[in-house]
């Protein structure tokens, strides 16, 4: 009996095997291809590479693969191969106003210079599923923009051009922080508390988002703009004494502008949150910037009164690789423990059977006693 | 004993030596200040938090190619999450691994203590998910860091005495909090009570490590652990009112195996080692029969 308790060894090897096969399924199904995955699955694959913190499509599409399609195991599986890599230093703040942009849209103006530019959005479409795609029915391309495009403006520059919008604080040149070679201390600077978001759990931050929305630290949010597009990354090589290109990559940007009535220290003005993320992923950029603009009550004065103001129960908690790790180690052997706590509970029980008994007892007395008295 | 090949391709115990510096610098300074929760920039590792990276980032950074490593959970050697880490070391580090307590240089653990006493040269390694004692009362970082430097521990001993005024005893059976040196509490992890004991001027060095948390916190050898107690309440190990069913062991902490669907029960030793080497020298339970076939 107690035997069988052994044999850990063998079990997770065949635990593997089975994993494998199951991976794989029916094996007159073609396999899938690394291509296929990064072509028609992009969106996955940009998820990946958003919480995954590394902006590879190819390493993400075999996590992806490897993981079966659970995104968030795929995220963990990149997680764990991106911390072995060596770390150069740090990039230059990109350029978005520079960004070649594929999509960009704004809720606050109807016109306004690079105009309003849809992308390949699901934003209009009709959720009706398309039984087309059951097959590999002849997709026509894209139609692209002739001639040469005009500058796209931030809105936050058009808007800080009036002076209505905060001014946002340069970096100084000094080294930003870095959550991968520092610990977690709170309070986190805003800087930190973005590349926490930034690799944060798109459900967890959407569902915060939403949460400040239906009021619980209402922060009166308009889409400022969102842009999908690629961008330069530049490295500065002090031995050259410039920065260099190093690669492009592809971003999707979210300004919030928020409406702030002002306080003792600050005149009444247009506020921000911002959301910044690898690949085309809005919703997750939203959603990250209204919780950014939440997670700065403290800095404007406000009331924390929501959960998502409270950083460290953001923060915290937004990391999904974490998460499910805590969450599923419940899976894991917890014999002693729960040992521990049958003993107490079968303590404890006695101890209430016993008090009950003599509870009871003394009714029944104090009853006979009564009708005696009665009597 | 048994020796292994080291997998090339990742550097030795497989964290790079910066990182390794990294936590070695966390680990002495938590030697320093016994009890006190150094924070420190944990990595991801390639499993999952809360299954011990903690654990196994510290073991990486202390280990050396010399080194006998035991890793157990739940007191045994052979429990899926240390056959696991077992593996682990031995693929990125090649070291030799064993299961008895006597021969091993580093022992990681899982939620206990090994029964027979650990000696001088010895490192216990534990994996910790919670490292804060003070988290379950009160929930913000920012408030308990400023109790421990306060030395503000009345919350716990409110707690406790809570407890005594609705059960009659303190109803905390494992993660039962220690003061360390009159001055830090401290969590030992997830170890039942009835491990607390030992703790107490252990001659090995005892890590923790919480991955998660990001914490690593220290008993160098001969500190003084005291578990929270009142003096008209003082503190208690559990008791088990028969011995180990496979070797007779008594006066160790004790798994209750289920036998059947009719209330069939039998209890064996937690520490499969102390259990087995026990056997080895003749020693027997009442079942050790049956259980051996």
């Amino acid at each position: 009996m107690y035997v069988s308790v052994k044999g850990g060894e063998a079990a997770i090897d065949n635990a593997h095997r089975l994993l494998a096969d199951r991976r794989r399924g029916d094996r007159s199904v073609p396999a899938l291809t690394l291509d296929q995955i990064t072509e028609q699955l992009a969106l996955g694959v940009d998820r990946v590479m958003s919480e995954g913190s590394l902006y590879d499509r190819r390493l993400a599409a075999l996590a992806i693969k490897q993981a079966r399609g659970d995104l968030i195991e795929a995220i963990f599986l990149v997680r764990a191969y991106r911390t072995t890599l060596p770390r150069f230093g740090f990039a230059e703040p990109v350029d978005t106003g520079a960004m070649l942009v594929e999509r960009r849209i704004s809720a606050c103006y109807k016109d306004l210079p690079g105009g309003q530019l849809l992308g390949p959005t699901f934003d209009y479409t009709h959720r009706l599923l398309d039984e087309e795609l059951e097959v590999d029915a002849r997709i026509e391309p894209g139609r692209m923009r002739e001639g040469a495009s005009e500058p796209v403006t931030r809105i936050v520059d058009i808007l800080g051009g009036e002076g209505l919008i905060e001014e946002e604080p340069g970096t100084n040149g000094e080294e930003p922080g870095d959550i991968n070679q520092t610990p977690l201390e709170f309070p986190l600077s805003r800087a930190m508390r973005l590349q926490s978001l930034a690799r944060g759990d798109e459900g967890f931050l959407l569902a915060l988002g939403y949460s400040t929305q239906r009021g619980y630290a209402r922060s009166h949010p308009f889409a400022g703009e969102i842009r999908i597009g690629e961008v330069e990354i530049e490295v500065y090589l002090p031995e050259l004494g410039f920065a260099v290109p190093v690669g492009r990559v592809q971003l999707t940007e979210c300004q919030m502008v928020n409406q702030f009535k002002g306080s003792a220290k600050l005149p009444p003005q247009f506020t921000r949150g911002y959301g910044l993320v690898f690949g085309q992923s809005e919703r997750k950029a939203m959603a990250m910037a209204l919780c950014d603009r939440a997670l700065r009550a403290e800095e404007l004065g406000e009331d924390i009164v929501a959960p998502a103001q409270d950083q460290e129960f953001v923060i915290s908690h937004c990391d999904n690789v974490q998460a499910t790790g805590f969450v599923e180690h419940l899976k894991l052997p917890h014999y002693v423990d729960f040992q521990a706590e049958l003993g107490l509970v079968r303590t404890m029980r006695a101890e209430f059977e016993r008090a009950n008994g003599v509870f009871q007892q003394a009714q029944a007395e104090s009853a006979i006693e009564k009708k005696e008295a009665a009597e | 004993m048994t020796a292994h090949p080291q997998t090339s391709g990742y550097n030795f115990a497989y964290l790079d030596e910066q990182t390794k510096r990294m936590i070695r610098r966390a680990i002495l300074k938590a030697i320093a200040i016994p009890g006190y929760q150094v924070p420190f920039a944990s990595r991801e590792m390639p499993m999952p938090y809360g299954w011990g990276t903690g654990g196994v980032q510290v073991t990486a950074a202390i280990l050396g190619p010399r080194d006998v490593l035991k890793v157990i959970d739940q007191g045994a050697d052979d429990t899926t999450n240390a056959v696991s880490i077992r593996k682990f070391f031995e693929r990125v580090a090649g070291v030799e691994t064993t299961t008895r307590t006597a021969d091993a240089t580093i022992i990681q653990t899982r939620h206990r203590i090994p029964e027979a006493p650990l000696r001088e040269g010895q490192v216990l390694v534990y994996q910790v998910p919670i490292p804060e004692p003070l988290r379950f009362l009160e929930p913000r970082e920012t408030e308990t860091r400023k109790m421990h430097a306060l030395e503000e521990y009345g919350l716990m001993h409110v707690k406790l005495y809570e407890d005594i005024a609705r059960n009659g005893h303190i109803a905390t059976t494992y993660a039962y909090p220690v003061k360390i040196e009159g001055r830090y509490v401290m969590d030992p992890s997830p170890t039942p009570k009835f491990d607390n004991p030992k703790m107490h001027m252990s001659e090995a060095l005892q890590l923790f490590g919480a991955g998660r948390e990001k914490r690593i916190y220290a008993l160098p050898p001969y500190t003084d652990v005291v578990s929270l107690d009142f003096e008209d309440h003082p503190f208690e190990v559990q008791r088990f009112d028969r011995p180990c069913a496979l070797c007779g062991a008594e006066q160790v902490y004790l798994d209750e195996v289920v036998l059947d669907d009719r209330g069939g029960r039998m209890f064996v030793c937690s520490d499969t080692d102390h259990c087995e080497s026990r056997q080895a020298q003749g020693l027997r339970g009442e079942l050790s029969g049956e259980a051996a076939q």
